[in-house]
């Protein structure tokens, strides 16, 4: 057994930046344990820019912007350990962990930072008709196969999903010469940056079906061509409307799940929507000590946010560690008409900073309002041109609002169209 | 007079801009543009459209198969696949750090393509 002040569980963003600013705040004995070679997590394979505007001012790819955590963190003694993953966190914060380096590692940590990220949908996750020829494989598959491995999965390419990944795979294709014929979307809107489908879709020309899905796969060793089709208000294919695509490869780009296997082992509760823990201002969970933050939390859109929560996740744990983490009375969070969820859950009424409320819309609205109310009284009201389910948003809470709430009264966030 | 609806590129904000052109092809006005990116972005955009590229290229003698690279600047976005072209067929010695350059002044725009990872 070792003994440390801080494990991190997850070297991606979120990890490192959650272990820097514990480190900052004074934090001696950190230890991040990462599951592959290196550090950074999905940002090695983020190749394209776009990263950092809002925490470096400047725009970086997804390497550059992991390497400045990574070159930050080789100059503290915080411990690294790569190749390492974590496969029990007990109840009294002991972690457990394998490596071929370590063999078996446990480890007594005062508090923990879950901050093991998120992975795609896959195709088992969807229903679609067909053989399990070889072709089909998820956006961020295709994206490693590219940017890492350095070959071309395919050379007629349809996306279903029009999330980010995908429409940055759409471009990623086309410039290294495929064929990508469209990227088809569920929803009558994309899920995606607006920015991003003016630069990988328009300037390409490849269309976005919108309302539309992938009904079947063609083709016994490897893919031939798919069935698309129109789908109506409830999102159920329209029978008659089906097309066949000739294509040898489908990319699903169809959401992210946190990754919580571990987060649920230690018996914490997931929120419904988020599919993340619980947690407080700190992003404390239930576990007291247990910390939580980036795509484990809440998938998010920009790694700007996540380095944002991981840097309030590391303050909570280095307060939680020296004792000075408030725990007290709560009041708590609620979205209702058009909000979907908001994070923190809950937060602690003696809270000794103002708080941010992050929270996404489940559909696109213009020139909506976002309501803040309380205890029966309106704290806050903010104009927006343009809401949608793809950008999070926040709005700020003062702490003192927050001390003279009731105990146990829920602050609830509303679209007003 | 002209009016031209943009999205803007420049960060992931995606401001909805509109840009006014007089009947010379002059820029007149740029409004719903949040910073002065987006200013700037809009003008661009309507008289010399450029992006930036993003790609990899093949690394020689190391570990890593490729190693990502990106265009220094902007370049015109009619260019993207000629210098895509350029980009594949050079190759880069291990090992490599973040900011190398990999091809000087590609096809002439003056702007460098850059490693932006290491690579051992």
């Amino acid at each position: 057994m070792t003994n440390f002040d801080l494990a991190v569980v997850g070297g991606g963003p979120a990890g490192m930046a959650a272990a820097l600013k514990a480190h900052e705040e004074g934090v001696q004995k950190i230890v991040v344990l990462e599951r592959a070679e290196t550090l950074g997590g999905i940002l090695e394979q983020c190749i394209h820019t776009g990263f950092g505007l809002h925490y470096f001012g400047e725009e970086l790819s997804g390497p550059e912007y992991a390497g400045r955590f990574i070159k930050l963190l080789e100059e503290t003694d915080i411990v690294v350990k790569t190749d390492t993953m974590v496969i029990d966190i007990a109840d009294d914060n002991t972690v457990t962990a394998v490596s071929k380096a370590d063999g078996l590692l446990k480890i007594q940590a005062k508090a923990v930072v879950l901050a093991m990220g998120c992975r795609e949908r896959p195709r088992g996750a969807l229903s679609i008709s067909g053989t399990r020829g070889s072709g089909i494989m998820t956006a961020g598959t295709a994206q490693k196969y590219v940017n890492i491995d350095g070959y071309m999965p395919g050379h007629e390419v349809v996306i279903l999903g029009s999330g980010d990944i995908g429409l940055i795979m759409a471009r990623r294709m086309t410039l290294e010469g495929a064929k990508v014929k469209m990227v088809c979307e569920l929803m009558p809107y994309s899920g995606g940056l607006t920015r991003n489908i003016v630069q990988c879709l328009e300037d390409f020309d490849i269309p976005l079906k919108l309302s539309t899905t992938v009904v079947a796969t063609h083709g016994k060793e490897r893919l031939e061509g798919v069935t698309i089709a129109k789908v109506d208000d409830r999102l159920q294919p329209i029978p008659g409307t089906e097309e066949y695509v000739p294509c040898d490869t489908l990319m699903l780009s169809v959401g992210l799940i946190p990754e919580n296997e571990l987060s649920k082992n230690s018996g914490l509760e997931l929120d419904r929507i988020t599919n993340g823990p619980k947690v407080d201002e700190y992003r404390e969970t239930e576990h007291s000590g247990v910390f939580a933050c980036g795509n484990v939390l809440q998938v998010h859109d920009l790694v700007d946010y996540v380095t944002e929560e991981s840097q309030i996740a590391g303050l909570g744990a280095a307060k939680f560690i020296k004792g000075e983490k408030v725990s007290g009375d709560c009041v708590y969070t609620n979205g209702v008409s058009g909000v979907r969820y908001i994070v923190p859950q809950r937060i602690n009424r003696e809270t000794d900073a103002d708080v941010k409320l992050y929270f996404r819309v489940g559909a696109v609205y213009r020139d909506a309002s976002i309501v803040v109310e309380a205890n029966g009284e309106t704290i806050l009201s903010k104009k927006k041109k343009k809401l949608c389910p793809g950008e999070m948003e926040y709005v700020l809470i003062k702490k003192d609002v927050i001390a003279n709430l009731p105990k146990d009264s829920v602050i609830t966030v509303r679209v007003e169209a | 007079m002209e009016k031209r609806e943009l999205v803007c590129v420049a960060c992931p904000l995606g401001c909805g801009i509109t840009v006014s052109i007089d009947d010379n092809g002059f820029v007149s006005e740029v409004t719903g543009n949040t910073c002065k990116r987006g200013d700037t972005y809009a003008r661009n955009e309507v008289t010399a459209p450029a992006r930036s590229l993003t790609t990899t290229v093949r690394v020689d003698g190391g570990k890593a198969y490729v190693v990502p690279v990106k265009s220094a600047g902007p370049i015109p976005k009619g260019m993207m696949f000629q210098c895509m072209k350029e980009i594949n067929k050079a190759s880069i010695k291990a090992p490599v750090k973040i900011g190398d350059v990999v091809i000087k002044d590609i096809l002439g725009t003056g702007v460098d393509i850059v490693a932006t990872n290491n690579a051992e």
